[in-house]
């Protein structure tokens, strides 16, 4: 089988991204899975096991001392090195801030095909087909690259899989980067804290709130029924901009497109804008006191109601339900 | 300084968008065009330069059909001060990589000290282009930030990364893309909405690129005959395999809250195993 390519994110305290997974079960669906990573020190035997307990047959190191100091480059650096060394039938990447800056220069620079955002890969007859989610779920395309390298970004939680775990065998290489063209990193400032909730793309469970909340205050209700149900928290564009949470968020158009098991929509309408970045979720459940909310047309389960009466008692059920 | 602002035109997210499900392609007369409002917000970026020093020159510059020219006179109306339109039917269903091809070439003619656009548009939403113009252009690319500082000769921002915020910064020439973030773009007045029209508008065809940086072999591929009448109807080295509409959800059941639905709900999770 040839050789797939997929870019490993590291975080500055040398923390394996959670978006690994998901990329080496989409490139063991398509060949080898080879992890290339970029560092500023060699990689620990706990890496190594990882990424091989996460599928990785093969492990491309490079270690640079530009990872950490500039954006982007080392790894598009060390992606090229590895096209070059290892002739891949495709590279996947997530659809990271990163990731999708280095795939679309490596798209440019090796004179590949990108196929950007795909929920899922599949081989077909020799060729790499990307399946893309668009406008909100409302279409299926699918695409293919027909001259070049297929490069691949994933969006964050889109695939379940988990390829099978393996024994890597790792290439070491040592990496000079050419600085020139790349911007400076002068600091992280990473988020005070690390809260217990899932990341809002990829959960299993979302909980949003909307306007309907009415206040910053009172979205604590959204996030005690999140709790309840081991949730991440989400919210309406309207909610987000009346200032009760945070924009990372926000699901719609601008903001987070989720697929969960299950979505709970709270004091939300419903808009176009909302629907778009939620209506792929397996189950959703509308809770809003008007009932002409267009909200209730996606709705599995669909309670005109009271937030603020329906969720203290669900959290209770719940609650007793568990003890 | 210079600063060029890329804008896209999209169809507004605001209504129901629609593909054209035997090309692929978006279909333009579903619903109403409108200027993506992340571009919005990286001209206002541009803007507050140019309010605080008024010898900034700020072009807005978009590749499109005949209609984006709206587009341009929307951000011409908010402030900008002059337009370029790269417009070439040759151009039409261009993938990421065509489209950013034609916008480094685009920006190789108009010249400038720094290029800004949005993160990520809310149509493809590949967020991809910028990266791929630097590229081109061998230039670093600040991408996400949520605040931006220009000043003479360098840019510096705070960049949104996965765990946290990165501060970055770059000498000029840069591209640089904002998120969501960043500042609130302003709203267009009377005087702006006046002066727009008479503001420039340059429109720039494939010829007028300049074949040296749109070779065939850079711009998609050994299939690709090059741009211009009778090039390939492959316009990328990427294709569309296959388009099909997700069948609409249906609503499903809706109980009217009598002081029971927070059970039944609870019910109907437990028996979905949702809990």
């Amino acid at each position: 089988m040839s050789n797939v390519l997929a870019l490993v994110e590291m975080s500055h305290r040398g923390e394996i991204a959670g978006s690994t997974r998901g990329l080496l079960a989409a490139a063991a669906k398509l060949g080898t899975p080879v992890a290339v990573v970029a560092t500023a020190t060699a990689l620990t035997d706990d890496d190594v096991a990882r990424l091989g307990g996460l599928g990785a047959a093969q492990i491309y190191a490079a270690v640079t001392a530009a990872a950490g100091a500039v954006l982007v480059i080392p790894a598009l650096e060390a992606l090229s090195e590895a096209v070059r060394a290892l002739q891949p039938s495709a590279v996947v990447l997530a659809n990271s801030v990163d990731g999708r800056e280095v795939a679309a220069r490596l798209a440019v620079r090796t004179g590949g095909g990108l196929l950007a955002d795909a929920v899922d890969v599949r081989a077909d007859a020799g060729k790499v087909v990307a399946l893309h989610s668009v406008f909100g779920g409302a279409y299926t395309v699918e695409s293919a690259v027909d001259v070049g390298l297929p490069i691949i970004t994933l969006r964050s939680g889109a695939i379940d899989d988990h390829a099978p775990a393996a024994t890597p065998e790792v290439s070491a290489v040592s990496l000079t980067v050419e600085q020139g063209n790349a911007a400076v990193i002068d600091g992280f400032n990473d988020e005070a804290a690390i809260l217990a909730r899932p990341e809002l793309r990829g959960a299993a469970t979302v909980v949003s709130g909307g306007r309907g909340l009415g206040s910053a205050q009172n979205f604590v209700l959204v996030e005690q029924l999140a709790d309840a149900l081991g949730a991440a928290v989400g919210a309406s564009r309207a909610a987000v901009d009346a200032g009760f949470i945070g924009h990372t968020a926000q699901v719609g158009q601008t903001g987070a497109s989720v697929s969960p098991h299950l979505y709970i929509a709270l004091g939300i309408s419903g808009a176009i804008q909302h629907r778009a970045g939620m209506q792929t979720a397996k189950t959703i459940v509308a809770i809003n006191k008007d009932g002409d909310a267009p909200i209730f047309d996606v709705a599995d389960f669909g309670i005109v109601g009271d937030v603020f009466t329906v969720v203290p008692k669900l959290i209770d059920a719940l609650n007793a339900r568990t003890s | 300084m210079k600063i060029v602002v890329l804008v896209k035109q999209v169809p507004d997210t605001a209504e129901e968008r629609k593909l054209d499900l035997t090309t692929g392609l978006l279909d333009r007369d579903a619903g109403d065009s409108v200027v993506d409002e992340i571009n919005e917000r990286a001209l206002e970026v541009a803007l507050r330069v140019k309010d605080a020093n008024k010898s900034t020159e700020v072009v807005v510059m978009t590749m499109g059909p005949d209609g984006a020219t709206q587009a341009l006179r929307k951000a011409l109306s908010m402030g900008a001060d002059s337009g370029v339109h790269i417009l070439d039917d040759s151009l039409a269903g261009a993938d990421t990589k065509r489209t950013a091809a034609a916008l480094a070439a685009g920006l190789k003619v108009t010249g400038f000290d720094i290029v800004l656009a949005g993160n990520e548009s809310t149509d493809g939403r590949g967020g991809v282009v910028p990266a791929m113009v630097a590229e081109h252009l061998a230039l670093p690319l600040l991408g996400s930030l949520v605040s931006a500082e220009i000043t003479e000769g360098a840019v510096r921002g705070v960049r949104q990364g996965e765990g946290g915020t990165l501060n970055v910064h770059a000498a000029l020439p840069a591209i640089v893309t904002v998120t969501e973030s960043s500042a609130e773009a302003r709203f267009p007045n009377f005087k702006g909405i006046l002066t727009a029209k008479r503001k420039p508008v340059t429109t720039l065809s494939v010829a007028d690129l300049g074949s040296a940086d749109l070779g065939s072999a850079e711009l998609g591929g050994a299939g690709l005959t090059g741009f211009g009448p009778g090039a390939d109807a492959r316009v990328g080295s990427t294709v569309i395999v296959s388009t099909t509409e997700r069948t609409a959800r249906a609503a499903g059941r809706k109980i009217v809250d009598d002081g029971t639905a927070a059970t039944e709900l609870a019910e109907f999770l437990v028996a979905n195993r949702l809990v």
